[in-house]
């Protein structure tokens, strides 16, 4: 199996838009560019990079929730694209996501108890008691109570609907989790929060994370390596504390500049 | 000694629940040329401070005491005639969402020209000169003046917003969370063009944030609100480099910092409840 639990091999991805007058006219973006990369079992990597450099359609396509035009994922040795049917819709109860926005990716409709046990439901684990236990048990370990199971999101703070979504994608037991952008929507006290808690999770379950973030801040305290994309290609990826020390791509020297707060170190000195 | 803008025990509640305190006894002052912070979680009322500077609160909600004073007159004792004199003339104000404080169907030359066209009188070519200075100001080339929102990307829509809020060189500049929807580079360069422009205008800055990290960058005088409260003000080297308040130093404790040297520690709400002191 390796030391490694998913790659990526040149994956490309380009989407239509429309442009010109009345939008008649189309032009081709390239939303993900020759873009490879390698998921160590148990850590952690982040891609950074700013809107529209492609890094949300990267987390869609390792997950297979969009085709791509050319390039491979290997999830354990095995091509994704290549998988049957019915196989690639097993291997996804190990391939999970956990989403930016908690007011948007709950069903409003649907009770938390429905929420969290519905992968259960689909992927046929345990009897109905059994798969209850296992609702009962993530809830709590995400810091919510059994109680909640009855609640609908609306009822949540922001910070419990990102509990919430975490119980949700970590319910199945999975290898690999992709979180998108999962304390962007946060307060700072909230996100430490939540940041502490995936950590937590990451070293009980054994978890592999694709880390998307826009917040270098955050990535240098969750990370253990980075990948930086622009404008569809990753242009510099290694350990974390080397890419911060010494970036070698003037992109990432910019972007690393720009993180506010400099003159705080200044004044903690 | 007269302050820019003053403001003394403000307490903000909602008309159906006299006894909640959104905001509580809240003082500040912002001088010329300096940038004031207002930092706080989501619901520590700094954004409803702000709107009630502006005379813009909800119907749904009451100033129940407290004073405004800006440039010595009392804000509350103006007509509506006279508070509209102030507002985009005296104080700027920018927004948030850049995506959606602008109106679609208008150009943005035409939107940056309105309060110059308002406040000012101005018309015609001397108008058109303005705007094109306006937009070069902050970094928009002129010939983008017949540009629509939807024509601009994010940052340079909240450089609209600026040009529009500083085009009758304001006395006093209100940002709520200017930079939030940016992008960290964008976000970088928007915020030394408030520096420059606070700089080159004497302006006073009230910036509403709950970002430390640009607080360290832009504020002179940083005043930290919890539920309401003001827990802590002072120098921004005061408040970040020797912060007193539990709560002040609960919340640096939860910001991420570049060099990844401290571990994060989530504020304990439970025990500052018992701390909490006013």
């Amino acid at each position: 199996m390796g030391e490694f639990v998913l790659k990526a091999r040149d994956l490309n991805k380009s989407y239509i838009q429309r442009s010109g007058r009345f939008g008649f006219g189309t032009t081709k973006v390239k939303a993900l560019d020759n873009v490879s990369l390698d998921l160590k079992h148990g850590s952690t990597l982040a891609v950074v990079g700013e809107s529209g450099s492609g890094k949300s359609t990267l987390a869609r396509c390792l997950l297979q929730l969009q085709p791509l035009d050319s390039g491979s994922v290997l999830f354990q040795g095995r091509d994704l694209a290549e998988l049957p049917a019915h196989e690639l819709r097993e291997q996804r109860r190990h391939l999970q996501m956990i989403f930016q926005d908690p007011f948007a990716s709950l069903n409003p409709r649907m009770r938390v108890g429905e929420i969290v046990g519905e992968g259960l439901l689909i992927h046929r684990l345990g009897n109905q008691e059994e798969q209850r236990e296992r609702v009962v048990q993530m809830l709590k370990r995400v810091g919510l109570s059994e109680a909640d199971m009855l609640k609908y999101p609306h009822e949540f703070s922001g910070g419990q609907r990102q509990r919430i979504g975490i119980a949700r994608a970590l319910v199945l037991n999975p290898k690999v989790v992709v979180c998108d952008e999962p304390v962007s929507a946060l307060d700072v006290s909230i996100q430490a929060q939540i940041l502490l808690l995936l950590k937590e999770l990451q070293q009980e379950m054994a978890l592999s994370y694709i880390f998307i973030s826009h917040d270098l801040r955050v990535v240098r305290h969750v990370a253990d390596e980075i990948a930086v994309m622009y404008q569809g290609k990753i242009v510099e990826r290694g350990a974390i504390d080397d890419i911060y020390r010494s970036p070698s791509q003037e992109y990432t020297q910019n972007l690393l500049k720009s993180i506010p707060g400099q003159r705080a170190l200044a004044l903690s000195n | 000694m007269v302050h820019l803008l003053s403001i003394e025990n403000l307490t903000i509640t909602p008309v159906n629940a006299p006894n909640r305190k959104l905001v509580n006894r809240v003082s500040f002052s912002i001088e010329p040329g300096k940038t004031t912070c207002v930092v706080g979680e989501s619901g520590s009322g700094k954004s409803l401070t702000a709107l009630s500077v502006m005379g813009l609160l909800s119907d749904q909600l009451n100033r129940a005491s407290g004073k405004v004073e800006f440039q010595g007159r009392d804000l509350a004792k103006l007509s509506a005639d006279e508070m509209r004199q102030i507002r985009g003339r005296q104080i700027g104000m920018i927004f948030q969402e850049p995506m959606t404080s602008l109106n679609p169907v208008l150009t943005i030359g035409y939107q940056i020209g309105e309060p110059l066209t308002v406040h000012l009188g101005l018309k015609g070519d001397a108008l058109k000169a303005k705007v094109a200075n306006l937009l070069e100001q902050v970094g928009i080339p002129p010939h983008r003046a017949n540009s629509y929102p939807d024509e601009l990307s994010g940052g340079q829509r909240q450089r609209v917003m600026i040009a529009m809020s500083i085009a009758c060189q304001p006395a006093m500049l209100i940002a709520d969370e200017p930079t939030t929807a940016l992008d960290v580079t964008v976000q970088a360069q928007i915020l030394s063009l408030l520096n420059d422009l606070k700089q080159t205008m004497n302006m006073g800055m009230l910036l509403i944030t709950h970002d430390f990290g640009v607080v360290a960058d832009v504020a002179d005088h940083v005043v930290v609100m919890f539920r309401g409260d003001i827990v802590e003000s002072g120098s921004v080297a005061d408040v970040l480099g020797k912060p007193k308040h539990p709560y002040t130093k609960a919340l640096l404790d939860c910001v991420p910092d570049a060099e990844g040297r401290k571990p994060l520690k989530p504020i304990d709400y439970a025990w500052l409840n018992d701390e909490k002191v006013s």
